[in-house]
């Protein structure tokens, strides 16, 4: 590699921090009445066992959550790396430590350069002050200097295009409003190094794509970002490198690609491997689903490039022997709303028998699926009344990745499905 | 390895940006200039505490007009004229009480606000970095527009009365400054410690009511016993108003001088103590808040 020292930015050694829980976070909101009460008690028990010659017990009552765990990395000038994972896997605990709001318990951090964080779009933001003030506000709340913010403010007033309500009290603004001008005011930051957690999982899909084409802008201008997201699909257009980050540590750290294949296979099997556990399921049981998961191209559980080849794999186990079971699958949208159901008793003859363990594929040629998260509902009956034998939603989910489905380097933005089309004109006159 | 960020950190040259190390109770070791660079945070913050405080009420900031005004009359009305206690040499009454209300009247809003400043900027603290100290201290500058106006209200009514101030008026911002510098002090250490413990916000309203009653406020402190009056000095806004009386009252309340020295002592321990848990603290506010 070509790295020097100098061109670290960022440098992570063994990174960890600690938080109480269990009796400590109750204690969140302690009253002194608690404290002392609690220190008599605890008093009381150090006492007794300074008597008894046995070695103090210390903070027997707290347990220790490391939400990070020995985490180093580097991170270089003009980098933009995503960092990924599950909830709780320590994503914003990192960026916190980042941009010094909390400090870690032990390792070290070193930092070079000025660090801006976007930890939530419209910090400190006050209903009562117009958007003008708040502009100001925000601004220099978010660490740019007011003549910076001087210079830039027609840019952002035009960026959020609040132009009329620039003189109206911000707590008048419509959500979206709010949101754009919000953004508008991050989305000129200028530092060295940008962090930036889910703050574009806001306001409508034009108004993102924007703040979309406007962080590309700023990554494209050689500053360093770290950003969160759980959209992979903006995690993929943004980033060249991306960390993984899993229960506190890094599970993963290289290209863009690697990583989000790492964060969504892994996210895959958690999923699926719960299955055959699941309870909320109706039906008499004679069979059972084991295990659902869908399938594209790169073999990568519950992840579709769109118009790829698909495959609904369902493993199941039955009791007896089942005659002429019926299987249904059902794909929803993230809204539950049934996009798509197939099913045997309409697309092909029922299976005869089913007996013991087995799996069942189905495979479509090309999934016209828009990019998102879907779910799959499974339902297995039999004629003539169709009494479910097994019934679970929400078997598996899967992601639809963008892919350059019509050639013309644009994604489609609406709808539920694509479909090849041609156009044609012809004048009438 | 190790060693290699400790001296590139000293070695901060005009081509090398700043490094910047975080680490465990690690020590601030450019604090006040850090401080000093926030300045223009420190300006807007104390710019919004000031614009959103008489935000949607009908009289506005004529509430900075009303509130000293009637304390001025109940306490004339209480003191005066059915305690009957004495003026301080023939001063009337209304403007003895006056002059001693503007520094309480400073030294409370400043003590209140700013113990609860960290608590009602929660979402700043748990969202962005900068110095922490910058909050109780903007909010302490809306309590001195107040105390400017509640000032020139001061001198209209010596005008009604025909009382003017003398040479004496120029210590007055000594003393101001001196008001300030006492409540900081309590209020910096109350604030981070309602971090953690939320009791201090039940706590501060009943020391500011109880407060007014054992300092000089509604009465001149020559009232109270000499053998006692040393003793009643460990109440740190006792000197700071005896200040205000000597400053606006042509010397007609004297200033005892003993007592304003253990003033200054007090003062003095309270923004050490203060600053110093503040400090202590700071960097756990995000986590516990």
């Amino acid at each position: 590699m070509s790295s020097t020292a100098n061109d670290v930015i960022i440098r992570s050694e063994a990174l960890g921090k600690k938080y109480l829980i269990g009796h400590e976070s109750s204690e969140r909101y302690q009253t002194l009445r608690d404290t002392v009460a609690r220190s008599v008690q605890r008093f009381g028990r150090t006492a007794r066992d300074l008597v008894r010659g046995r070695p103090m017990i210390v903070g027997d009552e707290l347990e220790e959550l490391w939400a990070l765990k020995n985490v180093s990395f580097e991170i270089r000038r003009g980098e933009v790396t995503g960092v990924i994972g599950p909830n709780g896997a320590g994503k914003s605990t990192l960026l916190k430590i980042l941009s010094r709001i909390t400090e870690p318990s032990v390792g070290r951090v070193t930092i070079e350069g000025r660090v801006a964080s976007l930890l939530e779009v419209g910090t400190g933001f006050h209903p009562e002050l117009t958007g003008r003030e708040n502009i100001f506000l925000n601004g220099s709340i978010l660490g740019m200097a007011k003549r910076e913010i001087k210079y830039k403010f027609d840019e952002i007033v035009a960026f959020a295009e609040i132009e009329k309500f620039l003189d109206t009290p911000v707590k008048r603004y419509s959500s979206g409003m709010y949101v754009r001008l919000a953004f508008a005011v991050a989305a000129h930051l200028e530092p060295e190094i940008l962090i930036v957690d889910e703050v574009l999982a806001v306001g409508d899909a034009q108004f993102q794509k924007k703040c979309l084409g406007k962080m590309q802008d700023v990554s494209q201008h050689g500053r360093t970002v770290l950003f969160v997201s759980h959209n992979m699909t903006m995690i993929r257009s943004l980033c060249s490198r991306a960390i993984v980050l899993s229960a506190g540590c890094v599970a993963h750290d290289g290209t863009v690609e690697e990583g989000i294949q790492h964060y969504l296979s892994s996210r895959g099997e958690a999923a699926s491997c719960l299955l055959e556990e699941r309870t909320d399921r109706h039906g008499d049981g004679r069979l059972r689903f084991t295990d659902a998961y869908v399938m594209g191209e790169s073999g990568v559980r519950n992840v579709v490039y769109m118009g790829e080849t698909a495959q609904i794999v369902v493993t199941f186990s039955a009791t007896e022997k089942v005659k002429k079971c019926d299987l249904s699958i059902h794909l929803e949208n993230t809204w539950s709303d049934t996009i798509l159901r197939l099913a045997t008793r309409e697309t092909a003859m029922p299976f005869t028998d089913l007996s013991g363990t087995g799996s069942i594929t189905c495979t479509i040629p090309k999934l016209r699926l828009l990019p998102g998260k879907y779910y799959v509902l499974l339902a297995a009956s039999v004629p003539p009344a169709f009494e479910y034998l097994d019934y679970v939603s929400h078997a598996a989910v899967f992601e639809v990745l963008e892919h350059d489905v019509y050639r013309s380097g644009k994604v489609p933005e609406y709808g539920t499905f694509f479909a090849e089309c041609e156009w044609h004109t012809r004048s009438i006159s | 390895m190790a060693t290699t960020p400790m001296m590139l950190r000293d070695n901060v040259g005009p081509t090398r940006e700043r490094l910047l190390v975080l680490e465990a109770g690690r020590a601030e070791r450019n604090y006040w200039r850090d401080l000093w660079s926030y300045r223009e945070l420190f300006g807007i913050l104390s710019w919004r505490d000031v614009a959103i405080r008489y935000k949607q009420t009908v009289i506005g900031i004529a509430w900075a007009v009303v509130r000293p005004l009637l304390t001025m009359l109940i306490f004339t009305v209480i003191f005066g004229r059915v305690a009957r206690l004495p003026s301080d040499g023939g001063v009337p009454y209304p403007i003895m009480v006056f002059a001693g209300m503007l520094p309480w009247l400073l030294f409370s809003t400043i003590l209140s606000d700013a113990s609860n400043s960290l608590i009602t900027n929660a979402n700043l603290i748990s969202k962005v970095y900068f110095p922490r100290l910058i909050v109780p201290c903007a909010s302490s500058v809306a309590a001195l527009v107040e105390f400017g106006i509640a000032l020139v209200l001061l001198f209209l009514t010596m005008l009604w009365f025909g009382f003017l101030p003398d040479f004496r008026i120029v210590f007055l911002p000594l003393f101001a400054a001196l008001a300030v510098l006492s409540s900081l002090g309590p209020a910096l250490y109350i604030t981070a410690l309602n971090v953690r413990y939320r009791d201090f916000r039940f706590i501060i309203p009943f020391v500011v009511q109880f407060g007014m009653y054992v300092s000089p406020v509604g009465f001149s402190s020559a009232v109270i016993p000499p053998k006692w009056r040393l003793l009643y000095h460990l109440n740190p806004v006792v000197g700071v108003i005896d200040g205000f009386r000597w400053c606006l009252l042509r010397g007609k309340s004297d200033l005892y001088l003993p007592g304003l020295y253990l003033n200054l002592i007090v003062i003095a321990f309270f923004l050490w103590l203060g600053t110093s848990y503040f400090r202590k603290t700071e960097r756990t506010f995000a986590d516990l808040i």
